[in-house]
């Protein structure tokens, strides 16, 4: 009886805890088996630890280079989409004009369809256009797909901003440049913010539409994929926890800079 | 139960005989809705020994479509005054407002603020600044920060003194750092007050600046506003929808009716000669009866009602009566005697008397207020100062009722008699 009273108090905290353990478990695997010195070509039985992954990051062939490639890819399509996408949510959000509706609908169409069709007929669309497949082909098609959810997110933002407080800026004397740069853009922050994270994880990781346009670029998706089919280094799994450590520390340093701002207010 | 829309004793009473005529001088601004044609700029021209108007609006009218938001409008607001517009929503006084600032484009007529014409600048270069209806206070910078942002656009670059001192003068000194979220309604209106003044505007603008603070703490920010008006002498343009909002603070109130002003004036002339029945019915609350003029002798107007004769001051009739012409007369709740009909007797003679029956009456500690239906009219309010209660005026009741004729207004009969009233205001 107490125990069913106990687990009943708790049951929100077991399912978190549960949750929790589902979402990291995998994350954990792939560090603990990043310190493997696999028997062998595959990397799935615990053999004995070692740092040598962790020393030589770089050590299997080719890898660096297409971490390095979707680096650069992800950082430039970030850039593009952001910027795109904060100008189109704006004009979307704020303003009237033919076409409106059907640039709403072509903004929402990429999260909508098979990244598959997307992918293909991009790279008929790249053929047709006689366009070499490389770096430029992988980037625009990046920036597309990244596009729609930089639009959503900032479009969600500067939806909820208060019109109010522009008019109070230009009341206060600020030129519609200085409107812009001192409230709305620090306004549409946050959201602006959120949509280039999304944009630089969806690029970095994407699979599928990269594969139909990258001709003979190799993305860091592409090198996993491609090698594990033959045996995936344990190096692969260096990089991967490397970045999960990476967006954990960002987190908490972000929360760390909102709390002590919180606490200095 | 009808909520009293004013306090019987908030106005004064004028001395019999000492109202008509002799009010006008009072009114600080000078200005109607009839003023001269739009566009003629002799009027706006100033005099060489009177300082220019703070605001002077030409045909300033605003048109969305088919819809006449703002009808043109001329008015002056002279400087240094509280200037109040008063009106329901949707009556045009913000509209009217934000042309002021530039925050949105008339579509015909001028503005001009301190003699010069602004009408073509944008917002940012308008030496008007607005306290905005719910603030709008940039939640992004602390407060130092908010009050600054006027001053830092302007290229002023040492602005710590004079934050310092407007947030000492809104008393908030010790809250500079917060960030505006952090602050209580009450400290959030003060910070958009002190956010307008810092820049020292030609003319301050107040869009129902209080419309979002509890009522008690609505009374404080009235004085305080007012005390702030008097310390810095800044023009203030308030608009409210609230009329003893405005007649607490202005000096100078314009009642603002569908697009239109419909009387404008010092809050007790307003009060006491109303021009019109919506006047009559927004500001306080007024009893209005039909009449119709019987003879018109030595300036007193004698009408004739479904309950007996009137007489009503020629000099109080807003409308030039003739005989057999129709009218309103008008008396507030207040100016009423309530008598037992036993004692009908004792009413000196020369009071304009109305017999009725006491429907409904409640107690609000200060006075009793009553409903009376009678002849002339079925609810006509009267306001009864608790001094010393008479039992016998129950529900139920034969009374009469009776007040000094000078204290009596005549109206236009042709227009809505409920204008202005909160049923009217409802639907």
């Amino acid at each position: 009886m107490r125990a069913v009273r106990w687990i009943r108090r708790n049951l929100v905290v077991i399912a978190g805890v549960l949750t929790l353990a589902y979402l990291i478990v995998p994350n954990l695997v792939v560090l603990a088996f990043s310190f493997n010195k696999p028997k062998g070509r595959y990397n799935y039985t615990w053999n004995h630890f070692s740092t040598d992954a962790w020393r030589h990051p770089c050590g299997v062939p080719g890898m660096c280079g297409s971490l390095g490639l979707s680096l650069r890819i992800a950082v430039y399509a970030t850039i593009g989409a952001t910027v795109l996408g904060t100008m189109t949510a704006f004009a979307l959000a704020r303003y009237r004009f033919r076409g409106r509706a059907a640039t709403n609908m072509l903004i929402f169409l990429p999260m909508a369809m098979p990244e598959v069709v997307m992918g293909a007929s991009l790279g008929t669309l790249f053929l047709n256009m006689r366009i070499q497949f490389g770096f430029w082909t992988i980037l625009i098609a990046h920036i597309m797909f990244c596009l729609s959810f930089v639009v959503t997110a900032v479009k969600a933002r500067v939806m909820s901003m208060d019109p109010r407080l522009e008019q109070a800026a230009q009341d206060l004397y600020a030129s519609p440049a200085q409107t812009f740069l001192r409230v709305t853009l620090p306004l549409a922050a946050p959201g602006i913010a959120a949509g280039a994270l999304l944009s630089f994880a969806l690029s970095f990781d994407d699979y599928i539409i990269t594969s139909f346009n990258a001709g003979n670029s190799v993305t860091f998706p592409m090198y996993v994929w491609g090698s594990a089919q033959r045996g995936t280094p344990v190096q692969v799994n260096v990089i991967g926890t490397a970045m999960f450590l990476l967006a954990v520390v960002l987190v908490l340093a972000g929360q760390l800079v909102a709390g002590r701002r919180r606490a200095r207010a | 139960m009808t909520t009293p829309r004013t306090t019987p004793g908030s106005t004064p009473d004028p001395a019999p005989g000492s109202a008509p005529g002799a009010t006008p001088e009072t009114v600080p601004a000078a200005a109607s809705g009839t003023a001269p044609a739009p566009g003629t700029d002799s009027a706006a021209a100033p005099t060489p020994d009177a300082p220019p108007d703070a605001v002077l609006l030409g045909g300033l009218g605003k048109r969305y479509g088919s819809f006449t938001a703002v009808h043109p409008l001329d008015l002056a607001v002279p400087k240094g005054s509280f200037f109040a517009l008063l009106g329901a929503s949707g009556c045009g006084k913000t509209t009217t407002l934000r042309m002021i600032a530039g925050l949105e484009p008339p579509t015909s007529g001028s503005v001009r603020l301190g003699g010069k014409d602004v009408t073509a600048l944008p917002a940012y270069k308008r030496p008007v600044n607005t306290v905005f209806q719910n603030y709008a206070l940039f939640p992004h910078l602390d407060i130092f920060e908010n009050v600054a942002f006027g001053l830092r656009r302007r290229g002023i670059k040492s602005v710590k003194k004079q934050v310092g001192e407007m947030l000492d003068l809104v008393q908030l000194g010790p809250l500079a750092r917060r960030k505006p979220h952090q602050l209580s309604g009450g400290q959030q209106q003060r910070v958009a007050v002190a956010r307008a003044l810092i820049n020292q505007p030609e003319v301050l603008l107040l869009d129902e600046p209080l419309g979002a603070l509890d009522l008690k703490l609505r009374r404080q920010m009235q004085l305080e506003l007012k005390r702030i008006q008097t310390e810095v002498g800044i023009t203030f343009i308030h608009v409210t929808h609230d009329q003893e909002e405005a007649m607490t603070m202005a000096d100078t109130v314009a009642v603002m009716n569908a697009g239109r002003v419909e009387q404008m004036g010092a809050p007790a002339d307003l009060y006491e000669n109303p021009a019109s029945t919506f006047v009559a019915n927004f500001l306080g609350t007024s009893n209005l009866i039909e009449a119709e003029v019987a003879s018109v002798a030595g300036g007193v107007l004698h009408l004739t009602t479904a309950g007996g004769p009137l007489t009503l001051p020629a000099a109080r009739c807003a409308v030039p009566a003739a005989v057999g012409g129709k009218v309103l007369a008008g008396v507030r709740p207040e100016k009423i005697t309530l008598a037992h009909r036993d004692d009908e007797q004792r009413i000196p003679a020369g009071r304009n008397r109305v017999t009725g029956r006491i429907a409904d009456s409640s107690f609000i500690g200060v006075s009793t207020q009553f409903v009376v239906d009678s002849p002339v009219g079925a609810a006509l309010e009267v306001f009864v100062p608790n001094v010393d209660r008479d039992q016998r005026l129950v529900p139920g009741a034969e009374v009469v009722l009776h007040w000094n004729p000078e204290h009596t207004f005549g109206l236009d009969a042709a227009q809505d008699i409920d204008a202005g009233t909160d049923e009217e205001e409802a639907a």
